[in-house]
């Protein structure tokens, strides 16, 4: 049965689409799941420095859709975990480099050989989205509490529907508990009200995802953090499993009752 | 909603209030997603509808969509001639 292919979009940059990517790739990999990441960002590519795999790179997608290269020779083994690869982006061309029929043919091809398959979309809207968005079966949402995010949100939700992806699943990334306390930010459930999607996931904002991104090693791989944690159970609803969603912070029984039974209606 | 409420009381509501009240209205907006030719497009067919029954007034046809709080409406201001009586009557 071919793997599933799996796109990881936003709209707006910088919401952690890319770490998310590398995080969930390799927290279904110490699963023993066989996982292909792509990064389709071509120009701006990202997603072999997030995953310290910048060195090990000799083929691109580019040069496997022209031609130049044989998948197989481009895909990097992931020096930690046997069963994770990745297929890095072109970093010298653009997004029209690859049109979504070549994109759709090279992700059914690593359906073929993998259990899923990660596409890491670039920001926007444009060529290099329906690039990413091209072979994927199904869509995970990355958004922040913050309103320009929601609102490009909005709006990829629209256009994934538009394009057959419906029943995106989203994950609010970098939340401030603190802040939500405060009222200085929006909380889950302002969010899934106003988008009206189906929550997977929710990470909290941790320096720690820093110094894993500066030393090349994905905080799943070895790290006790709340954000870790939060990634390992998006991995494992992934895989079907429900999973009840963490409590942000170790704020008394009271809060941590009214956030779980909060939450706990958008259960997955 | 209790943003307004607190705003009465003269409490400044949480920013986080401001910014929910100001996404659901954009997002209403975003969400009608008719280009400016596709509204034109659309006013036209319904003068040609309309002008099938009755007669319009070259004047003043309008075709917005409005926001009225959360819900958007078509609003078609076209004026019609001769269908007051003071045209008859000369008043």
């Amino acid at each position: 049965m071919a793997g599933k292919v799996i796109v990881i979009t936003s709209g707006t940059g910088g919401v952690g689409k890319t770490t998310t990517t590398a995080n969930l790739g390799v927290g279904l990999a110490q699963l023993g799941r066989r996982v292909c990441l792509v990064d389709a960002d071509i120009g701006l590519r990202n997603l072999d420095v997030v995953m310290g795999l910048e060195n090990r790179i000799v083929y691109d997608l580019v040069e496997v859709v022209d031609g130049h290269a044989r998948l197989r020779n481009a895909l990097v083994k992931d020096k930690r975990l046997d069963s994770l690869y990745l297929l890095p982006a072109a970093q010298t061309r653009e997004k029209d480099a690859v049109s979504p029929d070549k994109m759709a043919d090279l992700t059914a091809q690593l359906a073929a050989e993998f259990d899923y398959v990660l596409v890491d979309s670039p920001a926007g809207i444009e060529h290099g989205f329906r690039n990413a968005i091209a072979g994927a079966g199904e869509a995970i949402i990355v958004c922040t509490p913050e309103v320009a995010a929601v609102r490009d949100a909005d709006r990829i939700i629209g256009l994934l529907e538009a394009n057959e992806l419906a029943k995106p699943k989203l994950v609010i990334n970098r939340i401030r508990p603190r802040m939500v306390r405060k009222g200085d930010m929006m909380d889950i459930e302002d969010i899934i009200e106003i988008l009206a999607v189906e929550l997977i996931g929710v990470v909290p904002d941790d320096e720690e995802i820093i110094v894993a991104t500066n030393k090349g090693e994905p905080i799943v791989l070895n790290s006790r953090s709340r954000s870790a944690q939060a990634y390992r159970n998006i991995v494992k609803r992934i895989e079907g499993e429900d999973v009840p969603f963490l409590a942000l912070e170790d704020a008394g029984f009271m809060e941590r009752v009214r956030s779980f039974i909060g939450i706990g209606r958008n259960k997955a | 909603m209790d943003f307004f409420g607190k705003m009465f009381r003269g409490e400044e509501p949480r920013s986080k209030e401001v910014a929910k009240e100001r996404l659901r209205l954009v997002l209403v907006q975003d969400r009608m997603s008719l280009s400016p030719a596709e509204l034109e497009a659309l006013k036209e067919d319904l003068l040609t509808v309309i002008s099938k029954y009755l007669e319009i007034d070259d004047g003043g046809p309008e075709v917005n969509l409005e926001r009225e709080g959360e819900s958007v409406a078509l609003v078609a201001t076209i004026p019609v001639k001769r269908l007051t009586g003071a045209a008859r009557t000369g008043r």
